[in-house]
């Protein structure tokens, strides 16, 4: 009765060999690195970028152990934290001539250095948390009531000008809050207002009511239209913090959404928070400006002549110098959309823009006055100004609606719409909570919790196998396969471990004892009761798992509510607890079932098990019992 | 069980004590519930506490608390949310601060957190527990019987409200981390409880001549040995946490520490007196039994390979 069939111990072989496999990455450590990022989202890092490195490399006579292409960043492996930190220089040099106008982001880092073959069975160490590596934490909340004003300050214009259009005349508009208040003098026109509002703002909705001899029309944002709004300023602001932090050279920063308005913010291995703080506290303008098309600009703009007065000389994004008139038309602030699209004529990739009344009325005069010429809008981040792009005015452009099109293709247009609402869209943002771990905290951390885990596995070994002997030591050796099975499955996961984390290992091994001593507390009180070893084993393992499952059950509905709940720390924690509760019943139960069948199952005539001192009932006691 | 009722009693006025500190003291809530900064600061030699509170305070700064963190030469300044003040700034005044005084000094760790995050905090804790405790009563009455779901919770809860009484009377600090420290207990000395309610249903399949009081009796101590080692066990890893894993893990061992000595004493001798008292019987939970027909002098019964 006590022996396995062979699939069962081969699934314990599996099981072993997977968790031995996925385990092994955490105990080689990591090695110094260079990776090299594209610093904008028009730049692409290939092969060339990989040749490029490698000469700069050679030139410098630094000899990396390996340089990979992989996700679209090249990451170079190297000897030591000296080499690495002249190699980073190296390739800043080749890659990055001018540190304010960054193509690539240079970065160290540290990769994993366990061997080949691991990583090609996508075996990675577990990923440390910033309290285990050092870092930055922060967590971003988005104004979204601001971002709902903006919106309604953008439909108020729109809708002014398109009652001035059908010629609805109204009594004055005005934005109250996220409400657009209009006034009527008389139910026809208020009737012909709600034409239009129906027919040209899907957005809003209105509802209204006399003022006095007046009527007065409430337009409101509609609650999906607000939560596209929403939507979108989020999703703006993280696509602006992700080209910031490429400033910084993080290697790998984390950003995230949590929840609806918020974002989190993590940078590993950054230890300046008041530059961090400065770079993601920062906004951009955008201006719109005239480009000069006198003879002396273009001159200049060769790089042939000087700049003439009044002008300022600013670079496209491939490159190509253009000058422009230092008269500003119009600023990021009149902008109040950018979306990519597609011209309805050509069907070729455009950049639709809307403006609000005051610069729309500024734009049509501009245009009005400038057809044939060219026009820049520009973007300014941290006083450094950049060309996104400078189109042809065609024809006078009323309405506020402006269309960008040409020579685009859909990810240019895509990156340029996304440009275009970074410097003018981005609702503001404040931190709301912020950690700093230093790196040396880091390394304590790590090295205290990796000792609590082994004292406490040791001593807890040390106990079972004195008190239950040889069951004992099949305990202890089940708890092994428990933590490595533990270890496993967060490395395969890639769960980030923290130290919250790591006390929660301790805790899982601490609880999942629990299991492996009711089963040898029933096997003692099986043969305590008379019954034979072989009977003892089995009905010990069988009548130990009703309780193992029901308690363990318990302990995982603790470990769910505090994964659904918990935040930060504790989410850490839990991960690590539930895991552990899962590993554990399989390693407690079915795997310390597979040593004791491999060690007893076959003697058909055992006489005694070696589980400790079993207490025996004087011959009269019917039923055992301590009383 | 006939010293059911002294037990009881003990634990009502333990569980009554717990209640008067928790509500005369309160807790000291760290600052992830009440919002503020805390940073942890190294100097090179052993730090002048007094100096930095200076420092601290010349800043402008109310209510700055500053403490020895596990070394004398590590720092911890904690500083409360400020309304108006941009606080994502104080920790870069005060280091600034710090530093114009001893050079050497260093920042080992800054935590800031806006009130309205410490709010959701405590919120998002409050609903862990009860989700906790609904979970577990709804397995528990699906699993055994509404009167042990009962018993068990409120054995449990009491473990909770007395982790809780020892922080309010300590002034410990109670941090995210000891909040998930006593939810483990919970869910720890509930897995107690089912080990002991467990037994007693098989006793009442197993032994049909003997009444309830000596079932659970007989239950309590057929598991008591086992009751100490898993628990002892338990408290060794937590141990080599109190010693190894310096003082941020210190609070959390300790709440654990507490929460499983009391696990001990409220499974045993609450958990099984209440469902005493709420009059547990043979019936409600041998109906459902599949494996009643046994031989209960069987030793292979049940057995599968």
């Amino acid at each position: 009765m006590n022996r396995y069939p062979v699939w069962k111990y081969a699934i314990i072989v599996i099981a072993l060999l997977v968790g031995v496999i996925y385990t092994l990455p955490n105990f080689f450590g990591e090695a110094p690195a260079v990776q090299v990022s594209p610093g904008k989202p028009t730049i692409k890092v290939d092969s060339g970028t990989q040749t490029r490195i490698e000469q700069a490399l050679a030139a410098a006579g630094i000899k990396p152990v390996s340089t990979e292409f992989e996700n679209g960043s090249i990451k170079v492996r190297l000897v030591s934290e000296d080499v690495q930190l002249k190699a980073k220089d190296a390739i800043q040099k080749a890659l990055v001539p001018d540190p304010n106008d960054a193509s690539y982001v240079v970065a160290l880092n540290l990769l994993s250095a366990s061997p080949r073959w691991l990583s090609a069975l996508r075996a990675a160490p577990m990923y440390l948390g910033l309290d285990l590596r050092g870092g930055v934490h922060f967590l971003l909340q988005v104004d979204m009531q601001a971002a709902l004003s903006k919106k309604a300050e953008s439909l108020a214009g729109d809708l002014r000008t398109t009652l001035r259009e059908k010629n609805v005349r109204h009594g004055g508009i005005e934005r109250n809050g996220q409400a657009i208040e209009v006034r009527f003098r008389d139910r026809q026109t208020l009737e012909a207002a709600k034409a239009v509002l129906a027919d040209q703002f899907p957005d809003l909705q209105e509802v209204d009511a006399p003022e006095g001899s007046d009527f007065k029309l409430t337009a409101t944002i509609k609650p999906e239209a607000a939560r596209k709004v929403q939507e979108q300023a989020l999703k703006q602001n993280m696509v602006t913090l992700h080209n910031r932090i490429n400033e910084l050279g993080v290697a790998e920063p984390v950003i995230q959404q949590q929840g609806l308005d918020r974002i989190v913010v993590e940078l590993p291995g950054v230890q300046d928070t008041a530059k961090a703080k400065d770079i993601l506290g920062r906004t951009a303008t955008l201006e719109v400006r005239m480009v000069d098309e006198s003879g002396e600009a273009r001159a200049a703009e060769l790089g042939s002549g000087p700049v003439p007065f009044g002008d300022e000389k600013f670079l496209e994004r491939n490159g190509q110098a253009v000058v422009v008139k230092k008269q500003v038309i119009l600023t990021g602030d009149n902008l109040t959309d950018a979306q990519p699209g597609f011209d309805n004529q050509t069907q070729e990739p455009a950049v639709h823009l809307t403006l609000d009344a005051k610069g729309s009325r500024i734009f049509k005069d501009v245009t009005r006055d400038n057809v044939g010429k060219r026009m820049a809008i520009l973007l300014f981040e941290k006083g450094k100004g950049e060309v996104v792009t400078a189109p042809v005015i065609r024809s006078e452009i009323g309405g506020g609606r402006v269309q960008i099109s040409g020579r685009m293709t859909t990810t240019e247009a895509n990156d340029v719409a996304l440009l275009l609402r970074a410097g003018s869209l981005a609702a503001p943002m404040e931190i709301i909570e912020e950690f700093t771990i230093g790196p040396t905290l880091g390394a304590e951390n790590i090295s205290k919790g990796f000792h609590s885990v082994a004292w406490g596995f040791a001593v807890i070994c040390a106990f079972m196998a004195v008190y239950y002997m040889l069951f004992g030591l099949f305990s202890g050796l089940a708890l092994a396969v428990n933590l490595l099975l533990l270890v496993a499955v967060l490395s395969m996961l890639q769960a980030t471990l923290t130290l919250p984390g790591m006390a929660a290992m301790a805790l899982a091994l601490g609880m999942a004892i629990d299991s492996n001593v009711l089963i040898n507390e029933r096997v003692r009180e099986e043969l305590r009761n008379g019954a034979s070893p072989q009977a003892a084993i089995n009905a010990g393992y069988e009548r130990a798992w009703g309780t193992i499952f029901d308690s363990n059950i318990t302990t995982l509905i603790a470990g769910l509510a505090l994964l659904a709940f918990g935040s930060g720390p504790v989410r850490g924690f839990a991960v690590v607890h539930v895991i552990g509760i899962l590993t554990s019943m399989f390693s407690a139960v079915f795997f310390s079932r597979g040593l004791v069948n491999l060690w007893y199952g076959r003697k058909k005539k055992l006489k005694t098990v070696s589980i400790g001192t079993v207490w025996r009932p004087e011959p009269d006691g019917a039923i055992t019992k301590a009383e | 069980m006939e010293n059911a009722l002294v037990f009881n009693i003990i634990s009502l006025l333990t569980f009554a004590a717990a209640v008067f500190f928790l509500t005369t003291r309160g807790l000291h809530l760290s600052v992830e519930f009440t919002g503020g900064t805390v940073m942890e600061v190294g100097y090179a030699q052993a730090a002048d506490v007094e100096k930095v509170r200076k420092t601290v305070s010349a800043l402008g700064f109310a209510d700055v608390q500053v403490q020895n963190f596990g070394t004398s030469r590590d720092v911890l300044i904690r500083l409360p949310a400020q309304k108006g003040v941009s606080a994502a700034q104080q920790s870069d005044k005060v280091f600034a601060a710090l530093k114009a005084d001893d050079p050497s000094v260093t920042g080992r760790r800054t935590e800031f957190v806006g009130p309205q995050v410490g709010e959701e905090l405590a919120t998002d804790g409050l609903k862990a527990l009860a989700m906790v405790v609904a979970g577990i009563m709804i397995y528990l009455a699906f699993r055994f019987e509404w009167k042990f779901s009962v018993a068990a919770i409120i054995a449990n809860l009491h473990d909770v409200v007395i982790i809780l009484g020892f922080f309010a009377f300590f002034q410990w600090e109670f941090s995210l981390a000891v909040l998930a420290a006593v939810l483990a207990v919970l869910g720890y000395s509930v897995n107690e409880s089912v080990v002991i309610f467990d037994r007693i249903r098989e006793n009442f399949r197993r032994y049909r001549k003997l009444n309830t009081v000596q079932i659970i009796d007989n239950a309590i101590t057929a598991t008591m040995s086992r009751t100490i080692i898993t628990h002892g066990s338990t408290q060794i890893m937590v141990l080599s946490m109190l010693l190894f894993g310096g003082p941020t893990l210190h609070y959390f061992a300790l709440a654990l520490t507490i929460g499983i000595l009391f696990g001990i004493y409220s499974s045993v001798f609450v958990a099984a007196a209440i469902a005493m008292w709420l009059g547990i019987k043979r019936e409600d939970l041998v109906k459902a039994s599949g494996r009643k027909d046994e031989d209960p002098n069987d030793p292979n019964a049940g057995a599968t390979v």
